[in-house]
C-alpha cells in the first residue's frame, strides 16, 4: 500500500504553502487582518504578536473557517475565496483552534478516529495514522480514556493528535502549549521540529522561548499587519539593552513590536 | 456526484513510479473503496511485478494471522454511534418529543382545537435541523468546519439523525389523534428540505427561525384563533406536500456546492 502522506509533496507541487497577499479578515465588525503579506513555506513559523494582534483570526482564516474579506489567500497552490470548493485544500490542512471544543463522551481514539473520518482518509489508513498520532503525543496510555476525563494537558495533546492525523501539509496551531507542563513543552518541542521537516507548521503562541527554541522562522504580527519575518537569530539581533524582556529574543521582540508602534523603519 | 478518476490517473496511481500528488493520491483511494468499477480497472494497471509483490504479502500475512493472537474485536457500532448521532441535539430532540406528547395530551382534552399535531409537524423537525449544524450548539464546530467533509453531506447525515426522532414520534402522535400519517409526515419533510433549501443561501439556523416563525404567524395562531384548520392541512392536500417535499430537495441537490464554501453565515 501507498504511503499516506499529504505533506511530501510540499515543496514540489508549488512554491508556497501558504501565500497571502493584502489579506483582510474580519472578526465580527472588526477588521482584524488588515492588508497582511505573507509566504510561508517548509519548517516551522512562529506567529507572535500582542493580544489582539490578530493572530488567532488570521489562524482562522488560514484554516478556512473565516472567509477573507479582501485581499488574496492561496494555500497549498488553491486560491481560498467565496467561490472556491475547498475539499481539496482542506484534506491537506491540519487545524488546533484556540478553544479546542470536542464531545466529552468520546474516548481519546474515538475522537481521532472521527477526525480522520472527517478529513476523508482511506479507511484502511485510519488505525494506523490514528495510533501514530496518539503515540507522537504521548496519549498511548489514555487512548481508551473518554475525553472529559483528561488534565488540560492532556486534551491539549488530544487536539495536537487530531491535528496532524492526516500528516497535514500545513499545519495550524493556535496556542498549542497552554495547559502543558514544563517537560511536556520539551517534548512539544521536538515534535514540532519532527514536523516542520517535510510540513508547513504555522504555531500561534505568546511564548517567544518556544519560538526560538523549536521555529525556523519567526512572523510577528500587530494591529493585523506583518511586522517582522525572519529567523530566531534576526529577531535576537534586533533588541538591544534597553528593550524590555528577560531573554535576548524578547528584547527583540519588544524592540520590533516598539519601532512598529513608532511608525520607525523595520 | 460520483466523478470517477480518469483512467490516466488511475495508470499512474498504479505505477509506484509516476509522480502522483498525495491528495491526488487520497482522492483515488477514497473512490476506489467505494467503486467496484475503478477497483476493477486499477487491478487490471498493476504492473506484473506489483502482483508478484501482493502475492508475497498476502502469503506472509496469511502466515502470520494463522500463527499470531486473535483480532481484537473492531468497534463498528461505535464507530457508527458516533458519526450518525449528535449528542449536543440530545436536549433539542426531547423537548420535540416532549411538545408533540403535550399537544397530543392537549387534543385528548380539548377535542374542539383543531389539530395541533398537524399544525405543530411541520416546525416539528426545524429545532434540530437548525441546532445540528450549529457553531453556537456543537462544541466541535470550529474543528469540523474546516474538514474536507464539512458539508451538505455532513448536514443531511445530522438531519436524518433528527428525522430518525421526530417522524416516529409524529406517526405516534398522529395515530393516537387519528389524523392522517401522509398530512403528519408530508409537511415535516417538505419543511425540513425548505431549511436546507433556504439555508444554502442564508444560512440553515437562520432559515429555520425564519420557516418556523412564518408558519407560526400565518398558519398556527389564525388556526388556533379561528379554531379551524387552514386548507393546506385538509385532507387532498398531501399531493401538493409532497410536490413540495420533492421540488425543495431538488433545489437542495443543486446548491449543495454552497456547503462547502467559505461563508459568513454559518
Amino acid at each position: 500500500m501507498r504511503t499516506v502522506s499529504a505533506a511530501e509533496t510540499v515543496p514540489t507541487t508549488y512554491p508556497w504553502a501558504v501565500h497571502a497577499e493584502g489579506l483582510r479578515v474580519r472578526a465580527g465588525r472588526h477588521v482584524a487582518v488588515d492588508g497582511l503579506d505573507l509566504a510561508l513555506g517548509t519548517g516551522v513559523h512562529g506567529l507572535l504578536g500582542p493580544n489582539g494582534a490578530g493572530k488567532t483570526t488570521l489562524i482562522r482564516a488560514l484554516a478556512t473557517v473565516l472567509k477573507p474579506a479582501g485581499g488574496r489567500l492561496t494555500l497549498l497552490g488553491e486560491s481560498v475565496d467565496g467561490r472556491a470548493d475547498l475539499r481539496r485544500v482542506r484534506r491537506g490542512l491540519g487545524y488546533l483552534p484556540q478553544q479546542f471544543g470536542f464531545y466529552p463522551r468520546f474516548t481519546v481514539r474515538e475522537f481521532v478516529e472521527y477526525m480522520a473520518w472527517l478529513k476523508e482518509m482511506p479507511k484502511a489508513a485510519v488505525p494506523g495514522a490514528v495510533q501514530r498520532a496518539i503515540d507522537r503525543v504521548g496519549l498511548a496510555a489514555k487512548a481508551g480514556s473518554r475525553m472529559k476525563t483528561l488534565s488540560g494537558g492532556m486534551l491539549r495533546r488530544a487536539g495536537i493528535a487530531q491535528a496532524i492525523v492526516n500528516d497535514p501539509a500545513v499545519l495550524l496551531l493556535d496556542e498549542p502549549t497552554v495547559g502543558l507542563d514544563p517537560e511536556q513543552r520539551l517534548d512539544f518541542r521536538e515534535l514540532l521540529r519532527d514536523l516542520g521537516v517535510d510540513s508547513c507548521v504555522l504555531v500561534s503562541t505568546h511564548l517567544v522561548e518556544d519560538v526560538v527554541a523549536a521555529c525556523t522562522d519567526v512572523v510577528i504580527i500587530n494591529e493585523g499587519r506583518l511586522v517582522h519575518q525572519g529567523t530566531p537569530d534576526d529577531l535576537v539581533a534586533q533588541g538591544g539593552e534597553g528593550d524590555a524582556g528577560d531573554s535576548p529574543a524578547e528584547r527583540g521582540y519588544s524592540a520590533l513590536l516598539r519601532r512598529h508602534r513608532a511608525g520607525a523603519p523595520r | 456526484m460520483t466523478t470517477h478518476p480518469s483512467p490516466a490517473v488511475i495508470a499512474r496511481y498504479a505505477d509506484r513510479e509516476a509522480d502522483l500528488d498525495e491528495v491526488t493520491v487520497w482522492s483515488v483511494e477514497v473512490h476506489l473503496e467505494d467503486c467496484a468499477g475503478c477497483r476493477a480497472q486499477l487491478a487490471g494497471s498493476t504492473t506484473d511485478d506489483t502482483l508478484a509483490m501482493l502475492a508475497r504479502v498476502a502469503a506472509g500475512l496469511d502466515r502470520d494471522i494463522v500463527a499470531g493472537p486473535v483480532p481484537a474485536r473492531r468497534r463498528r457500532w461505535s464507530a457508527a454511534r458516533n458519526r450518525w448521532l449528535v449528542w449536543h441535539l440530545v436536549p433539542w430532540l426531547t423537548m420535540t418529543v416532549a411538545v408533540l406528547g403535550c399537544a397530543v395530551l392537549l387534543q385528548a382534552l380539548q377535542p374542539g382545537l383543531p389539530s395541533l399535531v398537524s399544525l405543530l409537524a411541520p416546525v416539528a423537525p426545524l429545532p434540530g435541523v437548525a441546532i445540528a449544524w450549529s457553531r453556537r450548539h456543537d462544541p466541535a464546530w470550529e474543528l469540523i468546519a474546516g474538514t474536507p467533509a464539512a458539508g451538505l453531506a455532513m448536514l443531511l447525515r445530522r438531519t436524518a439523525a433528527v428525522l430518525a426522532v421526530v417522524v416516529p414520534a409524529l406517526a405516534l402522535a398522529s395515530s393516537r389523534t387519528g389524523i392522517s400519517l401522509a398530512l403528519t409526515l408530508l409537511p415535516c419533510l417538505a419543511f425540513t428540505a425548505a431549511t436546507i433549501a433556504l439555508g444554502a443561501l442564508i444560512g440553515v439556523r437562520l432559515a429555520a427561525v425564519g420557516l418556523g416563525v412564518a408558519w407560526s404567524l400565518a398558519v398556527v395562531v389564525p388556526a388556533v384563533v379561528t379554531a379551524d384548520l387552514p386548507t393546506v392541512l385538509l385532507p387532498g392536500s398531501s399531493g401538493g406536500w409532497a410536490l413540495l417535499t420533492l421540488v425543495l430537495a431538488g433545489f437542495a441537490a443543486t446548491r449543495a456546492d454552497n456547503f462547502r464554501r467559505l461563508s459568513s453565515h454559518n
